[in-house]
């Protein structure tokens, strides 16, 4: 899986009533989730956003609420990937499940500015800065949710065991 | 080498004579919980897997309580697709409105979570249950989907950091909000990320159970997996009356391994308030300076419970609400809004001219029954305190413990209950 995109910055401890506004949560309609994606951190990033683009934040992406919602409409807002130095402990394990692709790399946090373009090699975990002309490791990603990505998520993967 | 409570758990639910942090497990579950906002998700991926029954009947529980009773039609064709499910499934804790109360309040009270158990709800503060001494933790949609499905979830095992709170006797108005809150401000908002909270010592073992529940529900807000109190008297006296199956007893071995362990002197930990926007912005109230409020918030699954509402009721009797401010009392369920009332307390409330409302979440997550517009500011026992939690994303909202709540209610300014009068 590669990916390449323009990045958006975000800071530190970006919670899910940041991403998606509880006031929103009255429906799961992943379109409509997306119209409000981020707008609490930047009330312009929903029309500023385009397909392809790539989130980069600091430590703690996705602290507070196991709404599922988060990683929905990020993903059904276009990103194609999150990048952070760190991530709340159920985002990080909904991500997966719904399939949208994160990536743990400090220096790559470090070392992107808002609006570089960065390409993203997921199976190898290699963030290269296109703009700036250096490159990043990310954190491996576990086995298990290798299994899960390759499985196609968590539910494709539940459906194989239960009607084996 | 032993086992945390939470290894031994684990081990138990995996099948397996011992696990080690880091391994990667798959655990039966005893219980799986979703709600009004969460579960709508978990049943359109429950049906793509193609079962047509939750592994139990018993083991599911519906809790419509985020946006009920229905606030506007979107939120009532949610609530709808849980009760055709419930119905459908023929679940037995379905929990329609009047019988409904906040989650994490309602299960240990119905006895539906028990020691030992291991509970996932997609509901964040599902780790409120470690108080009783189960492994319980929020997961999202798509997991509470494949737990209805199969029974089973994977984890992998959290290390464990010991948090041992000394000393007997917690200062006045000092609660269990309190030692979290002052913990959360100590080791950060992912201070225990990924992590196992165990909460141990004496000040523990004399906490009341309510106390106990507000300090698991808060793990979640420093990044833990889950918060764990090992069962002590006070665990079986509160269960003994409502559980309806066996349950076990877990404690930790004297030789358990962890990651850190933590002291605390609650003779040095005052009451609490934590500053707009993060729970880990947390310092005595007697430093709060001059914050005058709008709105006081009474309730929620960290502070809804009959201990709190006893509490809010002592400072406020005799008492008005300051002219400038809106006081809103929630109860967490039925029976504490039966008991409430039983004991005189709503009389209480509403001569100091508090709004009582019906059990719900409510304006804990913006949701209604409360919203705060722009530039407005709230007092909370809550527990969040991000941006726009309550309302208008330039709207602010501070936490504390009830007590710090209805002083500051009077008051029309954060202050400590010892400066009411
Ligand atoms: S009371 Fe608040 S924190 Fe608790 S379950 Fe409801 S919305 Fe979540």
């Amino acid at each position: 899986m590669e990916f390449q995109g323009l990045t958006w910055k975000f800071g530190a401890d970006v919670d899910t009533d940041a991403i998606i506004p509880a006031r929103y949560l009255n429906t799961s309609d992943p379109d409509e989730l997306a119209r409000h994606c981020m707008e609490d951190a930047d009330p312009e990033f929903p029309n500023k956003v385009k397909s392809g683009d790539i989130i980069v934040a600091e430590k703690n992406f996705g602290c507070g609420s196991s709404r599922e919602h988060a990683p929905i409409c990020i993903k059904a807002a276009g990103i194609s990937c999150v990048i952070a130095k760190s991530f709340a402990r159920i985002f990080y394990r909904n991500a997966f499940n719904i399939g949208l692709p994160i990536l743990e790399s400090a220096e790559a946090v470090d070392g992107i500015n808002e609006g570089d373009e960065v390409k993203v090699d997921v199976d190898n975990g290699v963030i290269y800065n296109v703009t700036k002309g250096t490159s990043f490791k990310s954190t491996a990603i576990p086995p298990f949710m290798q299994e899960l990505i390759d499985a196609g998520g968590l539910i494709n993967y539940v459906r194989g065991r239960l009607n084996r | 080498m032993g086992m945390t409570i939470t290894e031994k758990i684990l081990a138990a639910h995996a099948g397996k004579k011992t696990v080690a942090p880091g391994e990667l497990i798959s655990s039966k579950v005893d219980i799986v919980l979703g709600n009004d906002i969460t579960a709508p998700v978990a049943i359109k991926e429950f049906e793509k897997i193609g079962v047509p029954d939750v592994f139990d009947k018993e083991k599911v529980v519906l809790v419509p309580d985020h946006f009920t009773p229905n606030k506007d039609i979107k939120s009532a064709e949610q609530a709808k697709l849980l009760r055709s499910f419930a119905k459908k499934h023929e679940l037995t804790n379905y929990f329609e409105v009047g019988r409904m109360g906040i989650e994490h309040c309602l299960l240990p009270e119905q006895g539906i979570v028990l020691p030992g158990d291991v509970i996932i709800g997609a509901d964040s503060h599902t780790c409120t249950y470690g108080a009783l001494g189960a492994f319980s933790t929020g997961v999202g949609s798509t997991d509470m989907a494949a737990g209805m499905a199969s029974g089973e979830v994977w984890f992998k095992v959290p290390e464990s950091i010991k948090f041992v709170y000394n000393g007997n006797d917690l200062n006045e108005w000092v609660s269990g909000k309190d030692l979290i809150l002052h913990t959360i401000g100590d080791i950060g908002v992912d201070g225990a990320l990924y992590k196992a909270m165990e909460f141990t010592g004496p000040a523990i073992e004399n906490l009341s159970m309510d106390g106990r529940f507000t300090m698991a529900n808060m793990a979640i807000e420093a990044g833990g997996k889950n918060g764990i109190i090992a069962p002590d008297q006070t665990t079986i006296d509160y269960v003994e009356s409502k559980a309806k199956r066996p349950y076990k007893i877990y404690s930790s071995d004297d030789d358990a391994g962890y990651d850190a362990v933590i002291e605390y002197d609650v003779s040095q930990i005052e009451p609490q308030v934590a500053f707009p926007h993060l729970p880990e912005n947390s310092r005595p109230v007697s430093g709060a300076g001059n914050v005058e409020l709008d709105q006081v918030i009474i309730g929620s699954c960290t502070n809804g419970r009959m201990e709190d509402l006893r509490i809010a009721a002592k400072v406020l009797k005799g008492h008005k609400v300051h002219p400038d401010v809106r006081l809103v009392i929630i109860p967490g369920t039925q029976e504490i809004y039966k008991q409430a009332m039983k004991e005189g307390l709503f009389e209480i409330f509403v001569d100091a001219d508090a709004a009582v409302s019906t059990p719900t979440c409510g304006p804990c997550l913006g949701g209604h029954m409360g919203i705060l517009a722009k530039g407005e500011r709230a007092l909370a026992t809550t527990n969040r305190n991000f941006v726009g939690r309550m309302g208008h994303p330039e709207s602010e909202v501070y936490l504390s413990n009830p007590a710090v709540a209805a002083a500051s209610a009077i008051m029309g300014r954060i202050v400590g209950p010892g400066e009411v009068e």
